[in-house]
């Protein structure tokens, strides 16, 4: 069965008056890259919340359908059981943290799943190191500046070495050069078998690391598939989605009937496929 | 006007925030801070509304000296907008949270309804009035944020981050929104790592690296200085790359930012030509 099983899933939140997810039906199988994107509003972070858990353990509200992660439903399970299976990195960083510096953030997941001191501390060094934390490494979570407090929350939901990364707009507070580094980091977690979905506006930055793109539009999955496929539909402008500047270009050309190889994702890409269209 | 002297400040009195930061922003200008994460984005401009002192240097405002001037008059001067929209939002309606403000200005009844609906519109934000700035997305959240400080329309803008959490078309309509504002007259000043809303609407950049101000001038040059991206941890936009791979191959590529415009008009020229 698959990593990740969405159902007929639809979810309200307690309260609101239309439904955040409508009729899901989605699988993720092992090793996949997977970018979650659409509007503003239209239910991206309900579906993270929904792989771990947390939609409808701890947001309450009304629920139909079922998620099954690691072939279980996660209306019948405690949200601890999906922590080390498919680990969170929130939206806003600040409402992830919650201990006293940076350390024992990083420390905090692997020590409450019961994971060995040995193996905490290596963890805990090994990230420090990765993500570059080392003279962050006694501040405060709540007082650092926010891409610091981005880069802490990532390193605390990897030290939980999940199976499945649900990453929500993990770059949004990164300065360009860090965000291309967390974004390098993360495709190699993905190409040693960690599979990962991640929730993204800007796609010139992760297209061409993603093996699968799906596009949200109030609350349902209205396209799905590879990069390419996806961006390169005229669904993507309908709905104000952003497309790389490079794989508007091309549509463009096409439309004045000038034909590039294959669709670019990225400059490089474009301006080698405009090399080869003029030999 | 905005102006800072020699600005320092350090949170904990071991590291320091801002290393000597000496700035003017004149009146009616647009202006883009970008650079590092920690280098000081949001230290240097909660300066601006006096939210934060300058513990050495000198920070002027409209040509008076703010060690004078309470928060309270800065704030009428400057609306600010936090990156983080938690440490903003605290009403229970996303009316009340926009009324708030414009209240306080001496707006009635009437004039503070009437922006309001007119700033959530324009936000993407309709039939959100009644509605808790505690049940929303991440996106709408943050534009909340921006509706309860553009609906005053205050002389000076200084927004932090206001791109996170929006898709293109909301960043579009934000977008339009602080250029009108900007052409009446106000000041824009927006902290941001988004490259692309940088070079489409802003032209003077000023990038910080390590609680100092290292580049500062028409964004252009700004964002092709080598050494200016390397401090800074800032990367070339795609169609700036594109440019760059296309020039090893054809001389008649130039180097400068490039735009979408610039690399359809040369890739058709190009293409039609083989
Ligand atoms: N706690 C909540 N209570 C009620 N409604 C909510 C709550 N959180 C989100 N919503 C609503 O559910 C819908 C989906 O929200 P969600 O946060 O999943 O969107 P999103 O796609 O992640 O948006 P963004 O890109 O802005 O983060 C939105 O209409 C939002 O207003
Ligand atoms: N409340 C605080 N207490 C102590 N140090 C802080 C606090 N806020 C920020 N800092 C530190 O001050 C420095 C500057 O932070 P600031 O928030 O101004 O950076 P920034 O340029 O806005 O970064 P980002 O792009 O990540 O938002 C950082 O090293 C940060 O760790
Ligand atoms: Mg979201
Ligand atoms: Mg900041």
């Amino acid at each position: 069965m698959a990593l990740v099983k969405f159902d007929d899933f639809s979810y309200k939140y307690y309260g609101a008056d239309s439904l955040a997810l409508k009729k899901i039906n989605l699988t993720i199988d092992n090793g996949e890259y997977v970018v979650i994107t659409g509007p503003s509003g239209c239910g991206k972070t309900t579906l993270c919340r929904a792989i771990n858990g947390l939609v409808p353990r701890f947001h309450r509200g009304y629920i139909a359908g079922h998620v099954y992660v690691d072939e279980k439903d996660t209306r019948e399970h405690e949200v601890a059981h999906f922590a080390a299976i498919a680990g969170l990195v929130f939206q806003n960083p600040e409402n992830q943290l919650v201990t006293l510096n940076v350390e024992k953030e990083i420390a905090f997941g692997p020590e409450n799943l019961g994971v060995n001191p040995v193996e905490v501390r290596r963890r805990v060094e090994e990230i420090i190191d990765l993500l570059d934390l080392e003279h962050l490494r006694d501040k405060h979570p709540h007082e650092m500046s926010g891409g610091e407090q981005q880069r802490v929350a990532m390193a605390a939901t990897l030290a939980l070495n999940p199976q499945i990364l649900v990453a929500d707009e993990p770059t949004s507070n990164l300065d360009p050069k860090s965000a291309e580094k967390i974004l390098e980091i993360i495709s190699t977690l993905n190409k040693r078998g960690m599979t990962v979905v991640l929730v993204e506006h800007r796609l010139d930055l992760v297209a061409k690391e993603a093996t699968r793109v799906v596009l949200m539009d109030r609350g349902r999955i209205v396209a799905d598939g590879t990069p390419t496929e996806v961006l390169v539909a005229d669904i993507c402008q309908d709905i104000g989605v952003g497309i790389p500047k490079a794989t508007e270009i091309y549509k463009r050309l096409n439309a004045k009937g000038l034909r590039l190889g294959s669709v670019p994702l990225t400059g490089e890409e474009l301006a080698l496929l405009i090399q080869e269209g003029t030999v | 006007m905005i102006i800072l002297e020699d600005v320092e400040y350090s949170y904990d009195g071991i590291y320091t925030a801002l290393r000597g930061v000496t700035l003017q922003v004149d009146r009616g200008e647009s202006v883009a801070i970008m650079g590092t994460n920690g280098a000081g984005k949001t230290t240097l401009i909660k300066h601006f509304n006096g939210l934060l002192r300058p513990q050495a240097g000198n920070v002027f405002l409209e040509g008076k000296d703010t060690s004078q001037m309470s928060v309270a008059e800065m704030a009428k001067i400057v609306g600010l907008v936090f990156q983080n929209p938690d440490h903003q939002l605290f009403l229970e309606s996303c009316k009340k949270e926009i009324a708030f403000g414009l209240k306080n200005l001496g707006f009635t009844q009437e004039e503070a309804e009437e922006r309001c609906d007119q700033t959530l519109s324009r936000l993407g934000l309709e039939g959100f009035a009644e509605r808790s700035p505690f049940a929303l997305s991440g996106g709408e959240r943050k534009r909340v944020a921006l509706a309860s400080v553009l609906a005053t329309e205050p002389d000076v803008l200084a927004l932090d981050e206001p791109t996170i959490g929006q898709d293109a078309r909301q960043k579009e309509s934000l977008a339009r929104m602080l250029m009108e504002m900007n052409k009446k007259g106000r000041t824009v000043i927006v902290v941001t790592h988004d490259i692309e809303f940088v070079i489409e609407h802003f032209p003077r950049t000023i990038a910080m690296s390590d609680g100092q101000i290292v580049a500062d001038g028409d964004t252009s040059s700004v964002l092709t200085h080598e050494e200016v991206l390397e401090r800074c941890s800032l990367t070339l936009p795609q169609m700036t790359q594109a440019a760059k791979a296309l020039r090893h191959r054809f001389d008649n590529v130039s180097d400068r930012l490039a735009s979408l415009s610039d690399i359809e008009s040369i890739a058709t020229t190009l293409l039609e030509g083989a």
